[in-house]
């Protein structure tokens, strides 16, 4: 499997990253470099290997239900580029 | 070919917001209403470095809900990126489960005229909710609310077995219910509570092929739901009969002018580039954890409807109307325990009839009812040891409402409100009526019905009507002679 250029750009869009045709091009042959990696993984046989969701063979913790975080909101607003009225404020966001 | 012609198809994806304390990965608080931001922990706000961990209390709602429906509770179940850019989704992603969700399969019975239908759940599963944008003007930009970020929301969605308008209400109407009862959610639908997104889609009658579907969202009343979808089966069966093609894509209900518009040409499903998120480790809920929600959960409405037919001899109707939210169930039930047994059918009638009535007057829920079940069951006990007719009953329930007396005994003391049932004392009050009405007694004696009424209504009216009517009626016809 290889990706073609429209592939890459359409990839590209939907991560939101801008990207030249140069970028575009050197990424296109990075990732199918990556995809012939795959390619060789693809042909060992897992018939009967479980697939796993994660690198370790371990179950999720929980935590109790339990309010612990207290408000931060001005020390995380005080980074923030723009704010109003306790509001983080982005570029206008028209559907 | 007429709207008749085609038949409609639906299935509803509901969002229910799970009612604990702290949110889905973060220990900050859900309430609602905070200022602004003031509920947005590192986690919430996607600052770089932090690491979410599951909330155990929004796993355990999620096997009530499943064991709830009888669904299969997965022994192992996985959170999955859903990926799209939007600046009320911080991080990016929505963490959501795909392949392999909390809860698969289960059913919903619905109530559709007199008979019922099984509606199957395709599955519930977990994940968070987003922050608000709102877009009114900052100086031309939007501005962002993350206190609903990470707020824990479980996704149930059904198969496409309805097939009107009508049966989705009943069905959104059956789900929050149930959510409700099982207190996984407060089901407060003006604060998105519980939302529904209705795929809908339509095709000629007798086809058994699927028709192309729009699907509309975040439909927070049930009026909404409702008035949306008709409008939808409409502009389709339309589009269709001219010849037309339905375009697949998201709609919004706008309630002002009462119709659906295109929202956005929806990104396709693979576009979302889902895959496990490798900050979660996979969910295991063992058999141990399951029985023990089993062992705490409350009698679900299915089992109570069966149960009050066949222990109160109460009609189907009866049951399914009482059974229609916990708070109904929980009313008649104690209202039951301190009436008797025996008496249940006139609480119910009572519960049914003049407490609806007044709750639905003064808009209040049967949780706020001024009359407490077990005042009411005092009432239900005088009628039925026939203390009180039925309409000096009204007069103590009243009087019970605005809170002038603790309990009817009470109120019948203090009023003087007692049938009377004394022979004796109701003879002579109708000698004195008959003596006195002599030109109604010759009519009656000529044959006219009418008559009789009259003079019955007359010795109401001398016992200020607390001689019961039935036993006037008695008495009357006797002297009489008839």
């Amino acid at each position: 499997m290889s990706l073609t250029l429209d592939q890459v750009r359409r990839i590209a869009r939907l991560a939101r990253i801008e990207i030249s045709t140069t970028e575009a091009e050197a990424t296109r042959d990075q990732l199918n470099g990556i995809f012939r990696f795959i390619e060789q993984m693809q042909a060992v046989d897992t018939t009967g290997v479980e697939p796993m969701a994660h690198a370790q063979d371990v179950a999720q913790r929980l935590r109790p239900d339990q309010v612990t975080e207290q408000d931060q909101r001005e020390a995380f607003q005080a980074i923030a580029p723009d704010v109003e009225a306790g509001l983080y404020l982005v570029p206008k966001v028209i559907e | 070919m007429s709207l008749a012609d085609w038949e409609v198809v639906i299935g509803l994806e509901t969002h229910a917001q799970l009612n604990t304390r702290s949110k889905i990965f973060s220990g900050a608080a859900t309430a609602f209403g905070a200022e602004p931001n003031a509920q947005a922990c590192a986690v919430d706000i996607a600052l770089p470095g932090v690491l979410p961990v599951l909330n155990r209390g929004a796993v355990e709602r999620a096997i009530r809900f499943g064991l709830a429906v009888g669904g299969r509770i997965a022994p192992r179940s996985v959170f999955a990126r859903k990926n799209y850019f939007y600046p009320d989704l911080p991080k990016g992603y929505q963490i959501s489960q795909y392949e392999l969700p909390v809860v698969a399969g289960g059913s919903l019975t619905i109530r559709v005229g007199e008979a019922d239908k099984t509606i199957r759940l395709t599955r519930a599963h977990l994940e968070e909710d987003a922050g608000k944008s709102l877009h009114e003007d900052f100086h031309g930009k939007t501005g962002i609310d993350l206190n609903r970020a990470g707020t824990p929301l479980l996704e149930i969605v059904s198969e496409p077995d309805l097939r009107s308008a009508a049966e989705a209400v009943a069905y959104a109407k059956a789900l929050h219910s149930l959510v409700r009862w099982i207190d996984i959610c407060d089901g407060n639908m003006q604060e998105g509570s519980f939302r529904c997104d209705a795929n809908v889609s339509v095709r000629p009658r007798g086809s058994d092929r699927l028709g192309t579907r729009c699907e509309i969202k975040n439909l927070n009343s049930f009026r909404f739901l409702e008035r949306a979808i008709e409008f939808e089966v409409r502009r389709q069966v339309d589009i269709l009969e001219d010849g037309g093609a339905i375009v697949q894509e998201t709609r919004l209900y706008d309630p002002e002018r009462d119709e659906t518009r295109s929202m956005r040409t929806k990104e396709e499903a693979h576009d979302y580039r889902y895959f496990p998120d490798p900050d979660l480790l996979p969910l295991e809920i063992s058999p141990a954890w399951i029985e023990q929600v089993r062992s705490e959960m409350p009698e679900l409405p299915q089992a109570m409807r069966g149960r009050f037919q066949s222990e109160y001899g109460l009609s189907a109707y009866d049951a399914a109307t009482l059974t229609a939210s916990l708070e109904t169930a929980r009313y008649f039930q104690e209202a039951v325990a301190a009436a008797g047994k025996d008496n249940a059918k006139l609480c119910a009638n009572w519960i049914m009839g003049d407490l609806a009535a007044r709750l639905n007057r003064e808009d209040k829920d049967i949780g706020a009812a001024p009359v407490t079940p077990r005042q009411l069951a005092g009432l239900a006990k005088r009628i039925a040891d026939g203390t009180l007719s039925s309409k000096l009953a009204k007069e103590v329930f009243e009087a019970l409402w605005s809170g002038a007396g603790t309990d009817a005994d009470a109120i019948i003391e203090a009023r003087g409100l007692k049938q009377i049932s004394d022979t004796g004392a109701l003879e002579s009050i109708i000698d004195q009526v008959i003596a006195a009405n002599a030109k109604s007694v010759e009519e009656f004696r000529a044959g006219k019905e009418k008559a009789f009424n009259a003079l019955v209504g007359q010795a109401m009216k001398a016992t200020k009507g607390k001689a019961n009517p039935q036993q006037v009626n008695e008495l009357l016809r006797r002297k009489l002679g008839a």
